[in-house]
């Protein structure tokens, strides 16, 4: 579980972040949403220690992140895996050494065993024979899926994706917040993601702490969303009136007055 | 201010990559690659400077020492510990600060923009020991190398042009070679050298590190890297002349 109290993060004289709490609980998809510059991938850099928060404090399972020193924090970073936006792999990697690189840095197992958690960690999320391939030579989905896989590749108890649907298409995108809910469950792990995507809300959230100019405008599920009267919330993520039909619909089935038959696995194929 | 900035986040990033490797292997690893990239990578141009060089000291100082009481071997021995003190540390050195230092700081830009560095971080990697250190503990280990290799074929270039147009015979080249040699020239000129390869690779690396923005800004950083280097390498030769000679 992951305690964010009272976060305040300024650059110079710009607040960036206001009084910002929230709960994310283990075992579940954590989304933290909002509009672009709402503050919301300072507060992840935050929670992860790349940003020194100038009031309140980060707890990782009621350990204060921010109070440890250098040594304690690289200890608590051995546990967090990260997809970056970009996905931030190695460029002058290959797919193949991308992964293995953290086994490489915090094991001393024999290459064989590196290599079969390698294989495994590629075919979970669904990339076979690319192991000698280079980022260059990927399409964008199949790089986040490699961010993924080196995320996880040391099984972490907290995984954070900034913005991981950046420059997908619609049915990528779907896979990628499959497979990350689908990790999420399967490895127990608390996951956080950093995103303005629609679809991803409805789908794998959870928790969702909506943020409006550097505070904590809304939190709910993605159940509660539907019903939820923030004027604000409502403007962000029902912005279209394909978008106001949609939620108009997910009330009526929330509500029982139409029934659910939509497969996911169909809607991905 | 901007410079009081900069010199502080310098030191405090000299500061911070000391610290224990996570897994010495693989430091060892990255150690021996830049090595090779700053190394082999920059074989070829500083061959073809140093033959050059010495060439051209060679005709040069022919041209210029026109009595007929100075004997030829002088000439030798002109270009001899001018290469040795200047051409083979400083100027090759300046030329390495482009190549170099131009590779080193574009490199850890890319890195810095594209969140590799974040990513390293996250992951509990001291970013600064990982990617700084074994680029200037490689430039301390191999600039000295090439800036021998520079000496050598420097004068060795020296010969080849006083024999091929006839200005000084190679046995009275060789012969004026032996006359008045000073060791500590050599010495004098790998204390350059170290000089000259930290600055290069840690002002290179300082600039890279702390790139802020896009592609742009990395090919400003670049440049930056190249001319800080540069003026800090000739400061720093005047300095090593006036305190070692």
């Amino acid at each position: 579980m992951i305690e964010v109290k009272n976060i305040k993060k300024s650059f110079g004289d710009k607040v960036v972040i206001e009084d910002v709490s929230a709960v994310m609980k283990d075992g579940q998809c954590n989304l933290i949403i909002g509009t672009s510059g709402s503050g919301k991938t300072v507060l992840m850099k935050c929670m992860v220690g790349l940003f020194e928060p100038d009031e309140g404090e980060i707890l990782y399972s009621g350990e204060s992140f921010t109070k440890m020193n250098r040594n304690e924090k690289t200890e608590i970073r051995k546990q967090i895996g990260m997809l970056f936006q970009g996905s931030a792999l190695f460029d002058s990697l290959t797919v193949q050494e991308n992964v293995m690189f953290p086994l490489n840095m915090f094991t001393t197992w024999p290459t064989r065993k590196k290599l079969e958690r390698v294989n495994e960690v590629l075919d979970r999320v669904n990339l076979k024979d690319t192991n000698k391939k280079f980022p260059a030579e990927l399409s964008g989905g199949m790089k986040k899926r490699v961010g993924i896989a080196r995320a996880i590749v040391l099984n972490p108890k907290y995984l954070f994706c900034d913005e991981p649907n950046s420059g997908l298409d619609p049915q990528t995108s779907l896979v990628i917040d499959r497979l990350i809910k689908e990790i999420t469950l399967e490895y127990n792990i608390t996951t956080v993601v950093n995103t303005h995507d629609m679809n991803s809300v409805m789908e794998v959230g959870s928790y969702v702490l909506y943020m409006y100019q550097g505070r904590k405008e809304w939190e709910g599920s993605n159940k509660q969303i539907i019903f939820s009267k923030n004027q604000r919330l409502n403007e962000f993520i029902f912005a279209s009136e394909f978008l106001k039909d949609a939620k108009e619909m997910r009330m009526l089935e929330e509500t029982g007055k139409m029934p659910n038959d939509r497969n996911i696995d169909d809607m991905i194929k | 201010m901007t410079i009081f900035r900069d010199i502080g986040q310098y030191l405090l990033m000299l500061g911070g990559m000391i610290s224990r490797p996570e897994n010495a292997k693989m430091y060892w690893k990255e150690f021996i690659h830049q090595c090779s990239e700053i190394g082999i990578g920059s074989l070829g141009i500083v061959v073809i400077i140093s033959i050059f060089m010495g060439a051209v000291s060679t005709v040069q100082t022919a041209y210029q020492l026109v009595s007929p009481l100075i004997p030829l071997s002088v000439i030798a021995q002109v270009v001899r510990d001018t290469v040795i003190l200047e051409f083979a540390p400083t100027l090759v050195c300046i030329v390495l600060a482009g190549v170099v230092g131009s590779k080193i700081a574009s490199e850890l830009g890319n890195m810095r923009v594209s969140e590799q560095i974040d990513a390293l971080e996250i992951m509990g990697i001291n970013s600064k020991t990982y990617l700084v250190l074994p680029k200037i503990i490689a430039a301390l280990v191999v600039i000295p190398m090439l800036v021998i290799i520079a000496g050598v074929l420097g004068i060795w270039g020296g010969r080849l042009a006083g024999s091929m147009t006839g200005i000084v015979p190679p046995a009275i080249f060789d012969q004026g070679l032996l006359e008045a040699f000073a060791p500590y020239n050599v010495i004098f000129a790998l204390y350059k050298a170290y000089t000259f390869a930290f600055i290069i690779s840690s002002i290179s690396a300082y600039f890279g590190y702390y790139v802020k923005g896009g592609a742009l800004e990395i090919g400003r950083a670049s440049t930056k890297a190249v001319v800080i280097s540069c003026i800090m390498i000739l400061f720093a030769d005047y300095m090593l002349a006036a305190l070692l000679l």
